[in-house]
C-alpha cells in the first residue's frame, strides 16, 4: 500500500498563513494613522468609563444590586445573598480589579450593541444578507477566542483597547442572531397590521418590530455580555489588566488561592449581571403573555 | 354577472337574474372594482402567467414552473355602504384577493379600481395615505400589538398618520366605547378574552374612518356563542356607519348573514356571485349546491348557541321598586322573575311595574306567568313559531324549571340563515 493512503500527501499544500500574515503586515504597515485613531478613540471612550465606573461609591453599588434584585425577583432573601456576593469582592481586596474589568466588559458591551443592533435590523430586513451573515457569524462564534488576540494586539498594542476589540468580535454573534430572530418571528398578523394601516418601513420598524422582539432582542444582549465576561480572562493574554490579570499571574506563579479568588469574583459578577439581565426579560415576557 | 341587487324582494332578484336585466353601473356606487385579477406565486410566475393566459389548464402550468396559482381571472365589484362576503374553503384564494385590495399582496396581473382610480399605479405616498385614510383591516388571529394597551393599540392607524395625542385618544376613545369595550382601555391585550381582542381590532379598523373594511376571516378564531355575537355587532356597526365591508369567510351560514352580495372561491376562481338569496335558490353548479347544503348540515344550532344571560333579574320576594330600578339600569322594559332556587317564575313587563307602582296592580298579578320557555338543546328550527309570536325574549329552563338564559326573537331569526 502507498504511503499516501492512509498520511496525508505532503505535496499537495496550500498555505493560507501566509496570506494571512501578509494582510496583518500589510494593514499594520500601511493603516497604521487609521488603527491609531482606532486606538485613541477606544482610549478615550474606555477612559471614560473607566472615570465612571471608579467614581461609583462601593456601598452605592452594592445598595443597587440589592435594590435592583429586590425589585425583579421580589425576594429580599435573594437581594441580601446577591449584595452579600459583592460585598464579598470587595473584602477580597479585588474591588479596583473589578472596576477595571467591569470597564472593559461595559465598553465592549457598548460598542456590540451600537454596531450588533443596527446589522441584526438589516439582516432580519433581508434574506439575502441573513445568507451571507450566517456562516460569517458562525464563524466568529466558533473561532477559538484566542485566535482573536493576535491581531487585535498586533494592530493596536497591547493592553486594554485591543481587549475590547477582541471582546466586541467574539460576543457580537448572539446579538445580531438574536435580534434578526426577534424580528423575523414577530406575528405576521402584526406586521401585517402594522403595514395595513399605513406605518412607514421605518414606521413598522421601531413602532412594532422592535418592540414585538425586544424579549428576544435582550435574551441576546444577556448572551452578549456573558460572552464578554468569559473573554476577561482570555484577554489578560494580551495585557489587560483587572480579574483577568491576576488569574493569569496565579497560574504562571502557581498561587491557587489566588487565582480561586479572582476567578470566583468573576463568578459572582457573572451571575449577578446574568440574573439582573434576565429579570428584564421576564418581566417583559409577563407583560406580553 | 349578477351584481348587487339588494332591498329588491325575492321574486324580482331572481327575476333580474333570470332576465339578464341588470342594472347599468352608472345606477350604482360602485367603490371597488377587481378586474381579471390574478395572484401567482413563485420564481417563474411571469412566463408562467404567459401560458396560462394561452390557454394552459391551471394544472400543467403550476406543474411545468413550480408555481402556485392563488387567485385565477377574478373579478367583481363592490357597492358602497355594502358587504361584500368571499366564501370559500382554505387554500381557495380568498385572503389573498383581500390583501390584493390594500396592496400587503401585489398582484401578479389585472386591476384593482378604488373610486375609479388604480391603486396598482399609485406611488410609495398614494399608497400609504390610501392604507391611512381609505381602507383599514381586520385580521383572523385579530393582528394586535402586544406592547401596547386597548387604546394605543385602537389608536394605531391615526399615530402613524400623525394625529395629535389628544385628537387619536378621543377617537379611540370613542370606538372603544362603540364596540362595547368602556373601562377597558389601559388594560393589556393580554388580559382580553378572543372576543373582546376582535372588539379591539375592529375598534382599531374603524378609528381611522376609512371607506373599506377588509375583513380577513375576522370571527373564525372566535367560539361560536361570542361569534354569533361578533356578528349581530358588525351589522349594526355597519348600519350605524354606512362603512363599505369586504369579509372573508369560509362559514357560509356567516356568509348568508353578513353579506349583501356573496362570492364563492374555488381553487382561486370565483364561481359565482350573487346574493344570498338568489345563491340559494339558483346555485351556479353543483359545488355551490353542496355549500350551500353543508350549510343546512351545520345548521344544527340549538338554543345554548344563542342564548344570553338575562340582564335584568329579580327574586319574587323583591319588590317593585327593585323591579323599576333594575330595569332602568339595564334600559330594558321587562324583569325576568326567579324563586329563590333560581326557578323561572314569569315576566314582569315595565308597564305592569308601573301600575304597581301606581297601586293599579297588585305586584303578584303584574308578573306574566304562563309564557312559552324553553330548553338548551332545543333545535332552533322548533323554536322558531314560539320566537315568532312570543312577545318576550324566550326564557330557557333546565328540566327543574331553573332559569338558564333567555333567547331573543333577533337572534333566533339572525341565527337562520
Amino acid at each position: 500500500m502507498p504511503k499516501w493512503f492512509i498520511e496525508f500527501p505532503k505535496e499537495i499544500s496550500f498555505n493560507i498563513k501566509d496570506f494571512i500574515d501578509e494582510f496583518i503586515n500589510y494593514l499594520v504597515v500601511n493603516w497604521d494613522a487609521f488603527f491609531d485613531g482606532i486606538k485613541s478613540f477606544l482610549k478615550g471612550f474606555l477612559n471614560g468609563i473607566g472615570y465612571f465606573i471608579d467614581r461609583i461609591p462601593w456601598w452605592l453599588l452594592i445598595l443597587l444590586v440589592f435594590f435592583l434584585t429586590w425589585k425583579m425577583s421580589g425576594k429580599v432573601g435573594r437581594a441580601l445573598l446577591y449584595s452579600a456576593l459583592l460585598f464579598s469582592i470587595g473584602a477580597m481586596g479585588l474591588w479596583p480589579l473589578m472596576n477595571t474589568t467591569l470597564t472593559v466588559i461595559v465598553a465592549s458591551v457598548i460598542i456590540s450593541v451600537i454596531i450588533g443592533f443596527p446589522i441584526g435590523v438589516l439582516v432580519a430586513s433581508s434574506n439575502s444578507l441573513n445568507a451571507i451573515m450566517r456562516p460569517v457569524l458562525d464563524f466568529m462564534q466558533t473561532m477559538p477566542a484566542f485566535v482573536y488576540l493576535i491581531p487585535a494586539a498586533m494592530l493596536l498594542g497591547l493592553g486594554n483597547v485591543p481587549a475590547v476589540i477582541a471582546t466586541t468580535t467574539y460576543a457580537l454573534p448572539p446579538l445580531i442572531r438574536l435580534t434578526s430572530h426577534g424580528i423575523r418571528q414577530v406575528d405576521v398578523e402584526v406586521t401585517e397590521a402594522a403595514t395595513a394601516f399605513g406605518s412607514t418601513k421605518w414606521q413598522a420598524l421601531y413602532k412594532v418590530q422592535i418592540p414585538q422582539a425586544l424579549p428576544t432582542i435582550m435574551t441576546g444582549l444577556n448572551q452578549t455580555i456573558m460572552m464578554a465576561i468569559s473573554m476577561v480572562v482570555t484577554c489578560s493574554m494580551i495585557g489587560t489588566t483587572g480579574l483577568g490579570q491576576e488569574v493569569l499571574i496565579s497560574i504562571n506563579r502557581l498561587e491557587t488561592g489566588r487565582g480561586f479568588s479572582a476567578g470566583i469574583s468573576i463568578v459572582i459578577m457573572a451571575i449577578i449581571i446574568d440574573r439582573l439581565t434576565q429579570g428584564i426579560i421576564k418581566k417583559r415576557e409577563v407583560g406580553n403573555e | 354577472m349578477n351584481s348587487t341587487i339588494n332591498n329588491i324582494d325575492k321574486s324580482n332578484v331572481i327575476n333580474a337574474i333570470n332576465k339578464g336585466d341588470i342594472n347599468s353601473k352608472n345606477n350604482k356606487n360602485i367603490i371597488i372594482e377587481v378586474k381579471n385579477l390574478s395572484k401567482l406565486y413563485g420564481a417563474n410566475k411571469v412566463p408562467a402567467f404567459e401560458m396560462m393566459k394561452n390557454g394552459t389548464g391551471k394544472g400543467e402550468v403550476a406543474k411545468k414552473f413550480g408555481v402556485t396559482v392563488a387567485v385565477n381571472d377574478i373579478s367583481f365589484e363592490v357597492e358602497r355602504g355594502k358587504i361584500f362576503v368571499l366564501i370559500g374553503l382554505s387554500g381557495s384564494g380568498k385572503s389573498t384577493v383581500v390583501r390584493c385590495l390594500n396592496m400587503l399582496q401585489k398582484p401578479t396581473s389585472g386591476d384593482i379600481l378604488f373610486e375609479g382610480k388604480s391603486i396598482l399605479n399609485f406611488n410609495k405616498t398614494e399608497l400609504l395615505n390610501f392604507r391611512r385614510y381609505k381602507v383599514s383591516m381586520v385580521f383572523q388571529n385579530f393582528g394586535l400589538m402586544s406592547h401596547r394597551n386597548v387604546l394605543e393599540n385602537v389608536a394605531y392607524g391615526l399615530e402613524v398618520r400623525g394625529a395629535k395625542l389628544e385628537e387619536r385618544t378621543n377617537k379611540a376613545m370613542e370606538m372603544i366605547e362603540m364596540v362595547g369595550l368602556k373601562g377597558w382601555e389601559y388594560k393589556d391585550v393580554s388580559q382580553l378574552s378572543g372576543g373582546m381582542r376582535q372588539r379591539v381590532g375592529i375598534a382599531r379598523a374603524l378609528a381611522n374612518d376609512p371607506d373599506v373594511l377588509l375583513m380577513d376571516e375576522p370571527f373564525s378564531a372566535l367560539d361560536p356563542l361570542v361569534r354569533s355575537d361578533m356578528q349581530f355587532e358588525l351589522l349594526s356597526i355597519q348600519k350605524k356607519l354606512n362603512k363599505t365591508v369586504v369579509f372573508i369567510t369560509h362559514d357560509i351560514n356567516e356568509a348568508f348573514k353578513l353579506g349583501d352580495l356573496v362570492g364563492i372561491m374555488k381553487d382561486g376562481q370565483l364561481i359565482q356571485i350573487d346574493t344570498p338569496e338568489g345563491m340559494s335558490s339558483n346555485p351556479a353548479n353543483k359545488y355551490v349546491e353542496n355549500f350551500i347544503n353543508s350549510a343546512d348540515k351545520a345548521q344544527i344550532y340549538s338554543v345554548k348557541h344563542i342564548m344570553l344571560t338575562p340582564s335584568c333579574l329579580i327574586h319574587s320576594r323583591d319588590g317593585v321598586n327593585n323591579a323599576l330600578k333594575q330595569m332602568r339600569v339595564h334600559g330594558v322594559s321587562s324583569a325576568y322573575v326567579i324563586s329563590e332556587d333560581m326557578e323561572f317564575v314569569g315576566v314582569l313587563p315595565l308597564d305592569n311595574a308601573v301600575k304597581v307602582k301606581a297601586g293599579e296592580m297588585s305586584f303578584n298579578d303584574s308578573i306574566i306567568r304562563d309564557l312559552p320557555v324553553t330548553t338548551e338543546d332545543t333545535l332552533i328550527s322548533d323554536l322558531l313559531p314560539v320566537a315568532a309570536t312570543a312577545r318576550y325574549p324566550i326564557a330557557v329552563v333546565n328540566e327543574k324549571n331553573k332559569l338558564r338564559g333567555i333567547v331573543s326573537k333577533a337572534s333566533v331569526l339572525s341565527s337562520l340563515v
